[in-house]
C-alpha cells in the first residue's frame, strides 16, 4: 500500500541510491493490524518535574501488555532491547530550570528508538499555569516536541498530550492511540483533554461494537476507508453518498456488511432524511462522520459564485445543517455521540488557489470549537481530523512535481494513506475517548505547511 | 368484502431497488441478464443490509432468456451478496413476469410459508438469444450423435448456406404474426384513441418522471450501473409539440398514430423488490411501505375472441375490486403500464363504457373514470422504458413509496398488460 517512491527507496537498488544522493528515506509505516500488540518492543517511562502521571501511565501500558523499562542512563544502561517507545511525564513543571531533566531523560533514550517508535510528552496546558515561569516551562514543551519530531527518522513520531488538571482519567485512550499504529502518520502534534466521565471495560479488539456510525462521501477516497476501518471496530456502518456514486457506494456496503444510504447531504431536505432514516432504521446513530468533500480550485479573483456556493455547501454548510437537525430530533443522536469532522490542512495554512476551500475547513475547526461545550453536556463530544497529503484518487490526478513535493515536505517524507486519516477518526469516536472534545488533530506527518 | 382466510397475513413492501433502464444497445450492450439482476440484487442487498442473509426466496425472470439461464435468478443469487443458501426460481409471464413474481413471493409470506423473499425481473433486448433455424438444428442434433467420422461428415454435408441464418427474436405475437405495437394500433383504432391524447400522457410521463428524479423521489428506488445514473430513455424536456413531430410507426392511413414517442422502445434492464412478514421487517428495524393486500391475472381471447392483445387488465381489475368490495375510484393512485400510451387510453376508456362494462363484463354498470391527477404520478414505462419482466419491480417499489408519502391508509392500483393477451393487477395499501 506504500507509494512508489517509498517502495522504490526501501528496495535493494533504491537503497543504495537513495543513500549515495542524499535524498529522502521514508520508510514503511507501522500501521495496526488487529491483534497485533500495542508496540514491537518496551516503552521507557521517565519524568521532568513533579511528575502526577507516571503511575497512571504504567497501569494503562501494562494493562495494553506493554514492558514498562525503567530510564535509560546517558551512558547507555539497562539491557540492549530496542525501545518502541519513549514517554516522558512533564508534568508538575515549575519554570524552565525543570526542563534539564528532560533532556537528560530523552536523549539516551531516543538514542535506542527502534523503526517507527513513538515518543510521547505528558504535559500541563500553559495557559492555566501559575505563574510566567511556569507557563513558560509548559509553553516550552511544544518547541520541544515539534523539534524531536523533526529530528526522528525511519517513521517514528513525536506528539504531545496537554492534561489539565482533573482530566487525568481521560488519558487512557489517547494515550493508546499515540503509542499504536494507528497513529501511524500523526506527527508533531498536541492534543489537549477535557475532564470526562470516561466508559470503562471497551472491547479492545472491537471497539465500536454495537455501534451505529454514519460516514458521509463513503464511495471511495478516505471516506470508504474510514468505513471499513470503523466496521473492522465493530460498527454498523450506515455507508452516505450522493446518488450517482450509488454502485460504488453499495460496493462499499457490501463489503463491510453496512447499509447504503444514497443522498446528496447538499439537497434541501437531506438532513430530514437523514434523521428520519437513522430513527426508523437504527434507533439513532453513535457516531456521525463527516467526511464527504470537494474542491473547485480557482485563484480568488478568477472564481465565481458557482465554485465559492457549492464548495461552502457541501464542505461546511451541509455538516452544521445535519449536525444541527440530529441534535433537534429527539433519538436521532446518543447521548453519548461522537461527531468527527473532516476538514484539512488547506484550512489551517491556507492554498494558492483554494481560498472557497480553505474558508470552508477552516470554518469546520470554529465550528466543533463552538459546539464542544454544548457536547460536553450530554456526554457527547466533536472533534475535527485535517489531513495533510493523502494519497487517493484525487490526489492522483495532480501534476507529477505537485504530488512528489506534495508529498515529501513533511517529517515523515511520505504522504498518508486514506487508512491512516481512517484510524485517528476510528479512534476519536471510541466511546473511551469521551475526554477528546472540540481538538483538531491534524493527520500530516507533521507538515511543513501551516506548522 | 373478501373472504380472507385467518391464517394469512399481508406481505409487506419493505422497498425496491433497480438499476437505471437503457435502451436497447446502448449503456447495457455488454450486461448480460445476469450481471444486471446480480448488480440489481447486491444493491438491494446494500440498501437494507441483506449481506450473507439467507432471504426465504429470490422469484425472478426474463422474458428473452438465453439456453443457458436455465437458472438465472439462482445464479444471480449465488453471484450476489446473498447468502448462498438462498433458493431460488425463475417466472416468466411476459411483461407481467415481474408483478406475477411479486405476487408470488406475497402469496408465501401470507401463508406463512417464508418470511422474507425478493420479487425481480430482469431483460435485454442487446443481448439477446438467437436461435438456429429449425433446420439447422436438427443437422447439429445428428452431428452431435454420430459415431463415425464418416457419419459426421454426412450429417456436416446436409448444412445449406439459407440454414445458417439465425432466427432473430421479434417482439411479435407467435400466433398472430402481429407485432405488439401492430396489435396495440387495432385496438387504438377501435377505441379511437387520439394522437394527441397520446402524446400528452407521454409528454406527462417524462416530466412526471424527470421531476421525481430531482426531488430525490428515486435516491432509495434505484442504484447506478455501468456508468448511468438515470434511465436514458427519460427526456425530460418532452413536450406534446415535440412529440407531435413524429411519424407513425404502427398502425395504417388516418389510424396510424402511434409514433416511437408514445411507444415504449426495446429496453434493458433490472428490478427487485424486498418483501416481508411485518413481523421480519420489524425485528430488521426496517420500515414497512405497503401491503400487497391482493392480486388478479386475467386472460383475453385475442387470436378468435375479438379482444384487443393487450386487453386483459381490463378484465382483471373488475374481479379484483369486486372480490375487495372496492370501486375503480377508491384509489388514491394508478399504476397503468405504459406499453404503449394508446394502451393506458383505451383501458381507461373501456372501464369508462356502459356498453363494453355490460356486454364484454358483465357489469351493471361501468366502472367509471378515474381521476387523471392520480395515474403515474411518478412516471412510468413511456419515460423509463419497459425492460419486460423489470417493469413489475419497478411499478411495485414506486408505489409502495409512493403510498408511504402520502401516509397510511392509501391505497393503489397495478394494472400490466403482457403479451399473449394476458393481464396482472394488484392492490398496494399504506
Ligand atoms: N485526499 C486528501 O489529500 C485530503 C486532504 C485533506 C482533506 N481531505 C478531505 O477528506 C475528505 C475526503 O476526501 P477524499 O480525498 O476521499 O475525496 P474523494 O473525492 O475521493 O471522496 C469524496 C466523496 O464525497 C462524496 N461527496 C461529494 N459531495 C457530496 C454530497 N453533496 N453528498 C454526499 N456525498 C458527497 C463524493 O461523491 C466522494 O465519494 C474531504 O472532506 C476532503 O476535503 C482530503
Amino acid at each position: 500500500m506504500a507509494d512508489w517512491y517509498t517502495s522504490f527507496a526501501n528496495s535493494g537498488v533504491g537503497t543504495t541510491i537513495t543513500e549515495q544522493l542524499g535524498l529522502p528515506r521514508p520508510v514503511e509505516l507501522r500501521r495496526y493490524e488487529p491483534g497485533e500488540p500495542l508496540l514491537p518492543g518496551p516503552v521507557v517511562v521517565g519524568s521532568a518535574g513533579a511528575g502526577r502521571l507516571r503511575d497512571a501511565v504504567t497501569t494503562v501500558l501494562r494493562d495494553a501488555g506493554v514492558t514498562v523499562q525503567s530510564p535509560v542512563t546517558a551512558d547507555g544502561g539497562t539491557d540492549g532491547e530496542k525501545l518502541g517507545a519513549v514517554v516522558l511525564d512533564a508534568t508538575g513543571l515549575t519554570g524552565p530550570g525543570d526542563l534539564a531533566a528532560a533532556h537528560d531523560f530523552l536523549a539516551p533514550a531516543i538514542k535506542r528508538l527502534r523503526a517507527s517508535g513513538r515518543v510521547l510528552v505528558l504535559a500541563d496546558p500553559p495557559s492555566d499555569a501559575g505563574s510566567p515561569a511556569q507557563a513558560a516551562a509548559r509553553q516550552a514543551v511544544d518547541g520541544l516536541v515539534r523539534s524531536i519530531a523533526k529530528e526522528l527518522r525511519a517513521g517514528s513520531t513525536a506528539n504531545a498530550i496537554h492534561v489539565p488538571e482533573g482530566a487525568e482519567g481521560s488519558l487512557a485512550s489517547p494515550l493508546r492511540f499515540f503509542l499504536s499504529g494507528r497513529s501511524a502518520y500523526v506527527d508533531g502534534q498536541l492534543l489537549t483533554l477535557s475532564a470526562a466521565d470516561v466508559p470503562t471495560g471497551e472491547d479492545d479488539a472491537k471497539p465500536l461494537a454495537g455501534k451505529v456510525a454514519v460516514v458521509t462521501g463513503a464511495a471511495r477516497g478516505i471516506g470508504a476507508a474510514i468505513a471499513e476501518v470503523m466496521a473492522r471496530d465493530g460498527a454498523h456502518v450506515v455507508a452516505v453518498d450522493i446518488p450517482a456514486a450509488g454502485d460504488k457506494l453499495a460496493r462499499v456496503a457490501n463489503e463491510i456488511g453496512g447499509t447504503a444510504l444514497q443522498l446528496d447531504i447538499t439537497a434541501e431536505d437531506a438532513p430530514q432524511r437523514l434523521v428520519e432514516h437513522l430513527t426508523e432504521r437504527h434507533g439513532g446513530a453513535d457516531v456521525v462522520v463527516h467526511n464527504a468533500g470537494i474542491t473547485r480550485d480557482k485563484l480568488l479573483v478568477n472564481m465565481d459564485a458557482a465554485r465559492w456556493n457549492t464548495v461552502m455547501a457541501v464542505n461546511l454548510q451541509a455538516q452544521l445543517d445535519i449536525t444541527q437537525a440530529l441534535l433537534d430530533t429527539d433519538g436521532a443522536l446518543k447521548p453519548d455521540a461522537r461527531v468527527v469532522c473532516v476538514s484539512s490542512q488547506s484550512g489551517i495554512a491556507g492554498n494558492r488557489g483554494q481560498t472557497n476551500y480553505a474558508a470552508s475547513k477552516a470554518g469546520v475547526i470554529g465550528m466543533v470549537r463552538a459546539w464542544a461545550p454544548h457536547f460536553a453536556e450530554r456526554g457527547a463530544t466533536i472533534n475535527a481530523v485535517a489531513p495533510g497529503f493523502i494519497i487517493t484518487e484525487m490526489t492522483a490526478k495532480m501534476p507529477f512535481g505537485t504530488r512528489e513535493i506534495g508529498s515529501r515536505i513533511n517529517s515523515l517524507q511520505q504522504g498518508g494513506l486514506p487508512v491512516d486519516v481512517a484510524e485517528t477518526i476510528a479512534w476519536l469516536s471510541q466511546p473511551g475517548s469521551a475526554g477528546v472534545n472540540g481538538q483538531t488533530v491534524r493527520v500530516c506527518g507533521q507538515s511543513l505547511l501551516g506548522a | 368484502m373478501a373472504t380472507q382466510n385467518p391464517a394469512t397475513r399481508k406481505a409487506a413492501i419493505v422497498g425496491g431497488n433497480r438499476i437505471p433502464f437503457a435502451r436497447s444497445n446502448s449503456a447495457y450492450a455488454q450486461a448480460s441478464n445476469q450481471d444486471m439482476l446480480t448488480a440489481t440484487l447486491d444493491g438491494l442487498v446494500a440498501r437494507f443490509g441483506l449481506q450473507g442473509e439467507s432471504v426465504g426466496e429470490v422469484v425472478a425472470g426474463a422474458v428473452l432468456k438465453h439456453a443457458r439461464d436455465y437458472n438465472l435468478t439462482r445464479e444471480a443469487v449465488l453471484g450476489s451478496k446473498l447468502a448462498p443458501t438462498t433458493p431460488a426460481y425463475d417466472v416468466q409471464q411476459a411483461c407481467g413476469t415481474g408483478l406475477e413474481a411479486a405476487v408470488l413471493v406475497a402469496n408465501k409470506i401470507a401463508l406463512g410459508q417464508i418470511e422474507a423473499g425478493i420479487a425481480g425481473g430482469v431483460d435485454t433486448t442487446s443481448d439477446a438469444p438467437l436461435a438456429v433455424s429449425d433446420d439447422l438444428r436438427r443437422v447439429l442434433i445428428s452431428l452431435n450423435s454420430a459415431k463415425t467420422m464418416g457419419d459426421r461428415l454426412k450429417a456436416l454435408a446436409r448444412i445449406r448456406p439459407g440454414q445458417l441464418v439465425p432466427d432473430m427474436p421479434r417482439n411479435a405475437e407467435p400466433r398472430t404474426g402481429l407485432a405488439m405495437g401492430d396489435h396495440a394500433a387495432i385496438t387504438a383504432e377501435e377505441w379511437q384513441i387520439g394522437r394527441e391524447e397520446q402524446d400528452e400522457l407521454a409528454a406527462r410521463s417524462h416530466q412526471n418522471m424527470a421531476a421525481a428524479y430531482d426531488r430525490g423521489f428515486f435516491d432509495d428506488l434505484v442504484t447506478p450501473f455501468l456508468g448511468l445514473t438515470r434511465d436514458n430513455n427519460l427526456r425530460p424536456d418532452s413536450s406534446v409539440e415535440k412529440l407531435a413531430k413524429l411519424k407513425p410507426v404502427f398502425g395504417t392511413g388516418d389510424g396510424a398514430t402511434m409514433t416511437a414517442g408514445n411507444s415504449t422502445p426495446l429496453t434493458d434492464g433490472a428490478s427487485a423488490v424486498l418483501l416481508a412478514s411485518d413481523e421480519w421487517a420489524a425485528a430488521k428495524g426496517l420500515p414497512v411501505l405497503a401491503h400487497l393486500v391482493d392480486a388478479q391475472t386475467a386472460a383475453v381471447d385475442y387470436v378468435h375472441g375479438g379482444e384487443g392483445l393487450l386487453m386483459a387488465p381490463v378484465y382483471a381489475v373488475p374481479v379484483l375490486l369486486a372480490r375487495n368490495g372496492l370501486s375503480l375510484q377508491d384509489f388514491d393512485f394508478y399504476e397503468i403500464h405504459e406499453a404503449f400510451a394508446s394502451t393506458v387510453l383505451a383501458t381507461m376508456k373501456a372501464w369508462d363504457d356502459p356498453a363494453f362494462c355490460k356486454e364484454k363484463l358483465g357489469l351493471d354498470a361501468p366502472l367509471g373514470a378515474i381521476d387523471r391527477a392520480k395515474l403515474n404520478v411518478h412516471g412510468s414505462s413511456l419515460a423509463a422504458g419497459h425492460p419486460f419482466a423489470a417493469t413489475g419491480g419497478r411499478i411495485v417499489a414506486s408505489l409502495a413509496k409512493t403510498l408511504h408519502e402520502a401516509g397510511p391508509g392509501k391505497r393503489g392500483l397495478i394494472s400490466i398488460c403482457a403479451a399473449g393477451g394476458q393481464g396482472v393487477v394488484a392492490i398496494l395499501e399504506s
